[in-house]
């Protein structure tokens, strides 16, 4: 590591994950090129960008999804490369999908152990400890600070910002240590998006290192300790929180020079 | 938010309906006849129902009833096998084209409803066309003269008397398998796997559901269902023709549908697919009981059908009017 280390109490050597100058194309297309950004322990980092900028390529790479064509993902401090989803699950990665990878139809308590049901009893008479896993999934969210009425209704009786806290509690239960949520409040109302930020922040307050994709500044500053802008698949710039403001970032992520463009050709109508 | 519930009511209204006309229909002697047919059907609408909760159609279902009762035939009076022989043989038929229908499925994403309506054709076909191979007519006869009949008789086909009445086995099977059903769906893993692939399969393989395998294992247990009833009737009428089961695949997603079962998957239950069928074999009963033409059956097991179509409607506007 020769990076030196963000001022307070982050003194740990290794930041949790890092990529140097990673890079990925799709045919002839540049997708990606010279990303570099760190996420540490119980703290959020943002990655920000338009519709196109390689948000979405950024967060397969990590997720084991895709692999990095250049440049270098490190765990610990030690390269890694993930061949699937399910490494990168078990090197403590997960990641939070728009779509949430729940079943609306399915109880609360059948989601969170999705995939990962707890069982009892063997051979024929195995069974999935339904018991357990309602109280768990209960304990998980009341130690989030999310508010179920019930664990047995669906997950599609909730609103869009209980199902991301949800979705997010069940992350951190299966020991995410790095928590990747993939534009978490895009559909959500000021309220909901509001109660997702809290969430993450519950998250990062236990430990978990948090990558934010996000187009919105409005979101990410208030949250974030270290902004990722992206344009075009290249990086803006990879800023601590002391180092920008809101508005220096939405400009950032506009572009700068276009945003102003754009405000000029508004105004005209005026004449 | 029970699936069955819309079920329980219509079978107790039906029942109500049917019994209170007729004598016949109420005494011990009629229950043990419209449960009969209720039995066959209702082991195939729970192996159904728990294909379309899963997402899936079968449409071969009701065909290879018709192949594995042949197969039992065929092997043990042309080819002079032990009865269990036989039955084994079609055993292995059945789960063999149940992992087909899976494994297109699965590996095509064509829907399953052009799949199976593909292998339930060729069925047709072989069904007629190796049955006229081997016997020369259009049906096999002859299975009680085979060695192992007595013990397969006891098995799938004796009678059990309760309360002064004899009652098809078949009956006691059909009630096992729907408590079977029941506990898989909701007491292990299988079953959560089942919902979540009928549910939004893609969703389902991002958290590490294994969505082929359990739509394989889905078809294959249809054609097992299919295996027993066609046993069923192979060892209880000892011949089979060879159109046997053509046009019950629909009855079978009648009755599951009437149970609660989504068309689009990820809802339902298999107390519910045995209510409908139980709802089928009332009405099958009923309406000669009554002493009604036999023609308004089909009308009233249509106008069911719709009233469940509208109920399951409403279940699926409440799971997507918060879908965002």
């Amino acid at each position: 590591m020769t990076s030196p280390p963000t001022p307070p109490m982050n003194a740990t050597n290794a930041p949790l994950l890092e990529l140097r100058d990673v890079g990925k194309d799709y045919g002839q297309v540049i997708a990606l090129d010279g990303i570099t950004t760190t996420v540490r322990a119980g703290e959020v980092t943002c990655v920000l960008g338009d519709n196109g900028a390689g948000k979405s390529t950024l967060i397969k790479i990590l997720a084991g999804v895709h692999r990095a064509d250049r440049g270098e993902v490190l765990l610990d401090g030690v390269p890694v490369e993930f061949g699937a989803p399910r490494e990168a699950l078990d090197a403590g990665i997960a990641t939070v999908y728009q779509d949430l990878a729940m079943i609306p139809l399915m109880a609360i308590w059948r989601n969170f152990f999705l995939g990962a049901e707890p069982t009892r009893g063997r051979g024929p008479f195995r069974r999935f400890d339904a018991a357990l896993a309602r109280e768990t999934t209960r304990r998980e969210l009341a130690a989030m600070g999310i508010d179920i009425r019930d664990p047995d209704q669906p997950v599609g009786t909730l609103s869009g910002g209980e199902r991301q806290s949800v979705a997010i509690a069940r992350a951190v239960h299966f020991g995410a240590r790095v928590l990747i949520l993939d534009e978490p409040t895009s559909a959500l109302g000021v309220k909901q998006a509001g109660v997702v930020l809290r969430y993450v922040a519950q998250a990062r307050d236990r430990g978990v290192g948090v990558v934010l994709i996000t187009h919105n500044p409005h979101h990410a500053h208030p949250v974030g300790d270290r902004f990722l802008v992206l344009n075009r698949g290249r990086s803006l710039g990879s800023f601590a929180k002391a180092d920008v403001t809101r508005d220096e970032l939405t400009r950032l992520m506009a572009g700068g020079a276009e945003l102003d463009q754009l405000a000029h050709e508004l105004e005209r109508p005026t004449s | 938010m029970k699936p069955e519930l819309g079920a329980l009511i219509g079978a107790v209204v039906v029942f109500a309906f049917f019994a209170v006309q007729s004598p016949v229909f109420r005494s011990m002697r009629g229950i043990a006849n419209w449960m009969d047919p209720a039995s066959t059907l209702g082991i195939m609408a729970v192996a159904v129902a728990l294909l379309m909760i899963g997402g899936h159609f079968d449409l071969s279902a009701g065909v290879m009833t018709g192949t594995t009762a042949l197969t039992v035939g065929i092997v043990a009076v042309q080819f002079r096998q032990n009865l269990w022989v036989a039955i084994a043989v079609a055993l292995l038929v059945a789960l063999a084209v149940g992992f087909v229908n899976g494994w297109l499925v699965t590996r095509t994403g064509l829907p399953s409803f052009i799949i199976t309506l593909g292998t339930f054709l060729m069925l047709q076909g072989l069904n007629l066309g190796l049955t006229k191979l081997f016997t020369d007519t259009v049906t096999v006869g002859g299975i009680d003269d085979v060695p192992g009949y007595a013990a397969a008789e006891w098995v799938f086909a004796s009678r059990l008397r309760i309360a002064g009445t004899e009652f098809r086995i078949a009956i006691l099977w059909w009630v096992l398998i729907t408590a079977l059903a029941t506990w898989v769906l909701l007491r292990t893993r299988f079953g959560n796997w089942v919902f979540a692939t009928g549910g939004d399969e893609v969703a389902a393989r991002n958290v590490g559901v294994p969505a082929r395998r359990t739509t394989i294992a889905l078809f294959m247990t249809t054609a097992t269902a299919a295996w027993f009833v066609g046993t069923t009737l192979a060892v209880r009428l000892t011949s089979v023709q060879a159109n046997t089961g053509i046009g019950q695949e629909l009855t079978y997603i009648v009755a599951a549908v009437i149970g609660g079962c989504l068309l689009t998957g990820g809802f339902g239950s298999a107390v519910g697919a045995s209510l409908g069928a139980l709802i089928f074999g009332m009405t099958q009963l009923g309406i000669p009981y009554l002493g009604w033409d036999a023609d308004w059956f089909y009308f009233f097991l249509g106008a069911m059908l719709l009233l469940a179509v509208l109920a399951n409607r409403l279940v699926r506007r409440y799971a997507e009017a918060a879908r965002r």
